[in-house]
């Protein structure tokens, strides 16, 4: 009994020490099982030595090192686990962080509060919201929330004043270039430049949010993570602001009050841009929380996106029919690309590099490629009557914007094949998604700039 | 005597590169390797050597998989890769030219100690 007593309390101390590793949010459970079969090598090595059980846990405790030093390390080598060793925060910080954590609410307040305010303005000098001035409202959309947005990333990050410079030049441009064309009634054009811009000034808080690191692929990939989660906290809060403006309408009712131009005219347009900034101040504050959601949910739609599309291109093959050219048909493809390419970066960014092939790299792959044959089948058949049909400015942007995301998914597809077969490393999916980023950006920027003047403002 | 911080990160790379490339082997093997070719003069924080080997692996010098201690536990080994000798020798130009500049530095300045 005594015999097996030193062991056994062994056992004990080993398990809380994994146990408290564990916690460490930058520390993998494979690593934990890593680090404790070096923890043992380590005591048996002692207890050869002809050290008593507690003084060789002790020793070995020692050798490894400062669980904080460790852990930051981890964090260091996994750049995407870095954000959970901020705000894993040792206890010693913890009150400077709620200091901290209470500016920054203050901040993100104001900006917030701001970036509502801004909706109303132009209304202050009578243009309204609704009727023939509608047009400025959608081509100006991008200025509303997207500078504050960039003002806050600027704040939290501490950019100099040379890349505050010219992020400020480009959101100046943007105004005018937004504001300057002379568009005919109903214009194209504006259209699509008012649903363009926000795209090309979303680079602009890309670049805010890296905060000097733009240039490092890892700190791309945040920023990808980042709009990704985003969206998801937008669009869980447009659900919670569709049902407060459904409840605050049907109240007022009830007491014979119109309340339609309350909702209309001040919470949805103040609440949409606000709540840009509230989402944005989410994503970085509680990661933990969408962190486990995002992979989930592509892991949920990646099959059955997959499924569809396999379905469809066997049942287009079995029947041998043709798709059939509709007006609209191209920007349905090209939204098709956009979902895939959607689920593609987000399982991209959301993978652990250097995690084993699995079976859903596999279906992963097989959903980029079925999507590139249906696109590449429509495609074909638009290119067989192009003429006949004309170059329309949204055509020529369907057609920019479907080559964009062809090139992005037919390498990816390449690379991951490469990595499946063996052949290539996970890695260079990563950066080629990331060293792609800003191309998104170029031909938004072409459409805002070029395209107006190039189809006479029609 | 005490090897300046910088100078153990510095070097951690292409010694844990060299003694991977000796043959598969595994962390803690690792670091008895790194105290015998040092003479004990290179003391590593254990827990540290592990990112260095993540980071190693990620940038595809070095393989890892999952296998069995002999008592049976779960041991992560790890393996060169053709990279990871590229890089291997790459940092012995490296050092190699860094070393002949010191040895030409420390002959100048103090001609043959003893």
């Amino acid at each position: 009994m005594t015999q097996a007593e030193p062991a056994h309390t062994l056992e004990q101390h080993i398990g809380a020490w994994r146990e408290f590793l564990r916690r460490r949010c930058a520390i993998e459970p494979a690593d934990v099982a890593e680090l404790e079969d070096h923890l043992r090598g380590q005591i048996a090595a002692l207890l050869d030595a002809g050290l008593a059980a507690d003084e060789a846990f002790l020793v070995a405790i020692k050798r490894m090192g400062a669980q904080d030093a460790i852990a930051g390390e981890f964090a260091r080598a996994h750049s995407e686990r870095l954000w959970k060793q901020l705000f894993a925060a040792p206890d010693g910080a913890a009150a400077a962080g709620r200091t901290a954590a209470r500016r920054e609410g203050i901040v993100v307040f104001a900006l917030a509060a701001a970036a509502a305010l801004a909706v109303k303005v132009p209304a202050l000098f009578g243009v309204a919201m609704m009727g023939p001035d509608a047009g400025f409202y959608a081509r100006n959309l991008g200025l509303f929330a997207l500078p504050l947005l960039t003002a806050y990333f600027v704040w939290k990050r501490g950019l100099d004043w040379r890349t505050c410079g010219w992020l400020a030049l480009c959101f100046a441009t943007a105004a005018v270039v937004a504001n300057i064309f002379p568009f005919a009634p109903d214009a194209n054009t504006e259209v699509l430049l008012a649903l363009h811009l926000p795209i090309a000034l979303w680079l602009a808080v890309g670049v805010a949010y890296a905060g000097g690191r733009w240039g490092q692929s890892a700190a791309r990939m945040d920023f990808v993570r980042f709009s990704s989660e985003l969206f998801i906290y937008y669009t869980l809060m447009a659900l919670g602001g569709g049902v407060l403006a459904m409840f605050t309408t049907a109240m007022f009712k009830a007491i014979g009050v119109d309340a339609g131009w309350l909702v209309g005219q001040w919470l949805l347009p103040c609440g949409a841009a606000g709540a840009v900034i509230v989402g944005a101040w989410l994503v970085e504050a509680k990661q933990g929380v969408i962190e486990t959601m995002a992979p989930v949910l592509t892991r949920l739609f990646t099959p059955l996106f997959a499924a569809t599309l396999i379905v469809f291109l066997a049942t287009m093959a079995w029947t041998g029919r043709g798709i059939d050219i509709e007006r609209n048909f191209l920007i349905a493809f090209d939204l098709l690309l956009v979902v895939v390419l959607g689920l593609l970066v987000y399982s991209v960014s959301a993978r652990d590099p250097g995690a084993p092939r699995g079976p859903f790299d596999f279906l992963l792959v097989a959903l980029v490629i079925s999507a590139l044959i249906a696109d590449g089948v429509a495609l074909a058949a638009i290119a067989a009557r192009i003429s006949e049909f004309g170059f329309t400015p949204n055509r020529v942007a369907a057609l920019g914007e479907n080559a964009v995301l062809l090139v992005n998914l037919a390498w990816s597809a390449w690379l991951y094949a490469g990595f499946l077969r063996g052949r290539g490393r996970f890695a260079a999916v990563e950066r080629w998604q990331t060293a792609y980023v800003p191309v998104y950006a170029a031909w938004a920027a072409i459409v805002v700039v070029v395209f107006p003047p190039a189809f006479g403002f029609g | 005597m005490d090897i300046a911080k910088d100078l153990v990160a510095a070097s951690a790379t292409p010694l844990v590169l060299a003694i991977v490339a000796e043959g598969d082997t595994y962390g803690y093997a690792l670091l008895k390797r790194v105290a015998e070719l040092s003479g004990g003069q290179l003391q590593w924080t254990d827990g540290m050597l592990y990112p260095v080997l993540h980071r190693l692996e990620r940038h595809g010098y070095i393989a890892g998989r999952w296998g069995e201690s002999e008592t049976g536990r779960r041991r992560k080994y790890y393996g060169i890769t053709a990279a990871g000798r590229a890089a291997l020798a790459d940092q012995r130009r490296q050092w190699q030219a860094v070393d002949a500049a010191l040895r030409t530095a420390w002959f100048a300045a103090a001609p043959a100690p003893g």
